[in-house]
């Protein structure tokens, strides 16, 4: 299990490098870093000043040193925009960030697992099919269009729910949540709608695929002819079997959230990081940038590590294999 | 698979059948056209490509000469007669541009981004898998422990983190297109070569002392191509919506030459005043794209999986 861990956890350490030293080659090799680096105002003597401080002179891996050796530290630069640390910045809109992704992977979970079980048990009714071919809507239109369509519907023709940003926010462990008020509830549904979707249709479409196969096993067939109720052999039988892959893709693609909700808050004005990394892109404010895709990056690394370690544990077959490769 | 029928297929030695046997190309197409939904689909999609090729032609007007238009048919809706007496069926916008000769030069942008950067992803994307295959080894573990870390980040994160820092352009999109999907092609035909690989022909070829290279592409590739059309129908497809949310995001191509996903963008302020035609229209054009192409892949896959066949 050691020679596992400490394996996968190179693994990690090497993705998080791989990862640093591209956004180091795009911010500081591509191009003139300091035009990058020092807000376009800044004076000659500034710059001067700036490209001495930040060793601009020194050969390229002397610099990716320096980069790395601030960055360990929590320094990834100051925002040109707000004048503050870029990462203090980040980390204030991560809470809003957090509470949509786990908003969203409430809904695609507790409505995609019991979807997927209908249309598995009965695949050639109405249901069942109207339940695949939405799957299908949900994970080939473009989320930006389906989260439009969702403002175009709700906010602007029937008029119910606001077309974006937070509503009022509340105090909830030491964050400002929107989950506890009216208002901020209104303001939550549509965008944790519009992010649940993809992940919805994609885990409508394992637990339909699993169900299928599990009704077929022998222990389902005897535990019908033990008289068992339906809704026993649903609830207990073929729910604990299909939920093995099902807790592995939402492991997976809780990292891939984050990305997704660039999207979503973009298109709902939701004050998180996905909107701020957007609008640092429109600025041109780079340090929040870079501070952004390490962040993310280290996040989502640190996910597929816990991922793969607890599959591990529960899945013998896995560790062992990874051992001898 | 597409040998020609000249050269006997090893099916014909069984005595059973004295049936004339198709070539591979006319069996997927014959079992193709049976379910009227993928025809449908594909008919959808030669149109769309159709349209996309010649909207020069086509369009009812240039919608970037400036001369052509009109400011004074700004933000019609659909099906308005403008200042000059011609119709718009699908509105205008601001700048009183006709919204059915923006969408066909539309697709022709989003079309031209996905489907170099499909050939560029896939011809990359094979060399690299075939090679790991065909060597195995350090050179395999190598290439897919970093086709493994690439995956391991979403696709979406990864263009964005090109673009933001390359600026926008049609060329950089296409270069961060093809960064995100060559790891699909790498990994699906390595994982089908590496199967062949292990069979009595290649051993053969390998006897006959063919070169390496030979051998990679004219014995081992031709046999892990069907897979690979598969993953293509779906990465295109995911190529044209990836393409349309970065453009939608501002990071994906210029103002100047806007695709289907920008111009969304563009009429994005428009959608909260009711404005809705500006950007309702180049979104179902997208989206009637991105179907119709999945509506082929699906159907080829059934037709190319050799364990559904009859």
């Amino acid at each position: 299990m050691i020679v596992y861990l400490v394996r996968r956890f190179g693994q990690s350490l090497l993705a998080v490098i791989a990862m640093a030293v591209l956004v180091f080659v795009g911010v500081y090799a591509i191009g003139n870093p300091v035009d990058v680096l020092i807000s376009p105002e800044a004076t000659q003597s500034d710059i001067a000043a700036t490209t001495e401080r930040l060793g601009l002179d020194k050969p390229l891996w002397q610099q990716f040193g320096i980069f790395v050796g601030n960055a360990v530290q929590g320094d990834l630069g100051t925002s040109f925009v707000y004048g503050r640390p870029a990462l203090n910045i980040i980390l204030e809109r991560l809470p809003a960030t957090l509470e949509l992704a786990v908003v969203a992977l409430m809904l695609s979970v507790g409505l995609g697992v019991p979807l997927g079980i209908w249309a598995g048990l009965r695949p050639e009714s109405i249901a069942g099919r109207t339940i695949m071919g939405g799957s299908i809507l949900g994970f080939s239109l473009p989320n930006f269009w389906q989260g439009m369509l969702l403002i175009l519907v709700f906010a602007v023709l029937l008029g119910w729910l606001p077309a974006g940003g937070r509503g009022e926010t509340t105090e909830f462990l030491g964050m400002q949540v929107s989950f506890l008020t009216l208002d901020g509830l209104s303001h939550l549904i549509l965008p944790a709608i519009n992010l649940a979707l993809f992940k919805m249709s994609l885990i409508i479409r394992l637990t339909r695929a699993n169900t299928r196969e599990v009704v077929l096993q022998d222990y389902v067939k005897f535990a019908r002819a033990k008289g068992l109720s339906g809704r026993r052999v649903v609830m207990v039988h073929i729910l604990k079997n299909i939920m093995i892959p099902v807790i592995t893709i939402i492991g997976l693609e809780l990292g891939s959230m984050l990305a997704f909700a660039i999207v979503t808050e973009t298109v709902f004005a939701w004050p998180g990081m996905g909107k701020l990394l957007i609008d640092s892109i429109n600025l041109l404010d780079r340090p929040v940038i870079v501070a952004y895709l390490m962040l993310t990056v280290l996040i989502i690394v640190t996910i597929n590590f816990v991922v793969d370690v607890i599959y591990s544990l529960l899945d013998p077959r896995i560790r062992l294999s990874e051992m001898r490769g | 698979m597409t040998n020609t029928t000249n050269t006997p297929a090893p099916q014909s030695v069984e005595p059973a059948a004295p049936v004339r046997i198709d070539s591979p190309a006319m069996r997927v197409a014959k079992e193709f056209i049976e379910d009227p939904v993928a025809v449908i689909g594909l008919v959808l999609f030669l149109a769309i490509a159709f349209i996309a090729i010649a909207a020069p032609w086509l369009a009812p007007q240039n919608p970037y000469d400036l001369a052509q238009l009109d400011i004074m048919d700004g933000g019609l809706p659909p099906g308005e007669t403008s200042f000059a007496g011609d119709v718009y069926w699908m509105g205008t916008d601001q700048q009183g541009r006709d919204m059915i000769s923006a969408i066909m030069y539309g697709l022709r942008v989003s079309l031209l981004v996905a489907s170099v950067s499909l050939g560029l992803a896939i011809t990359i994307g094979t060399i690299i898998g075939v090679t790991a295959a065909y060597f195995g080894g350090r050179i395999d573990s190598f290439i897919m422990r970093v086709v493994d870390l690439q995956l391991s980040f979403p696709a979406i994160l990864i263009a964005l983190i090109l673009l933001a820092l390359l600026g926008r352009g049609v060329d950089k999109v296409i270069l961060a297109l093809v960064l995100v999907q060559w790891a699909y092609y790498a990994r699906t035909v390595r994982s089908s070569a590496i199967v062949e690989r292990r069979k009595d022909y290649i051993d053969a070829a390998q006897c006959l002392a063919l070169s390496n290279r030979r051998i990679m592409f004219r014995h081992l590739l031709p046999n892990c191509v069907p897979p690979l059309i598969v993953v293509a129908t779906v990465q295109i497809a995911q190529a044209i919506a990836l393409e349309a949310t970065l453009s939608f995001l501002g990071v994906g191509v210029p103002i100047t030459e806007p695709s289907l996903g920008l111009l969304i963008a563009n009429g994005y302020d428009y959608l909260l005043s009711g404005r809705y035609w500006v950007s309702l229209f180049p979104g179902i054009a997208l989206v009637l794209t991105i179907i119709a192409i999945n509506v082929v892949g699906d159907r080829l896959r059934d037709v190319l999986n050799p364990r559904l066949q009859k």
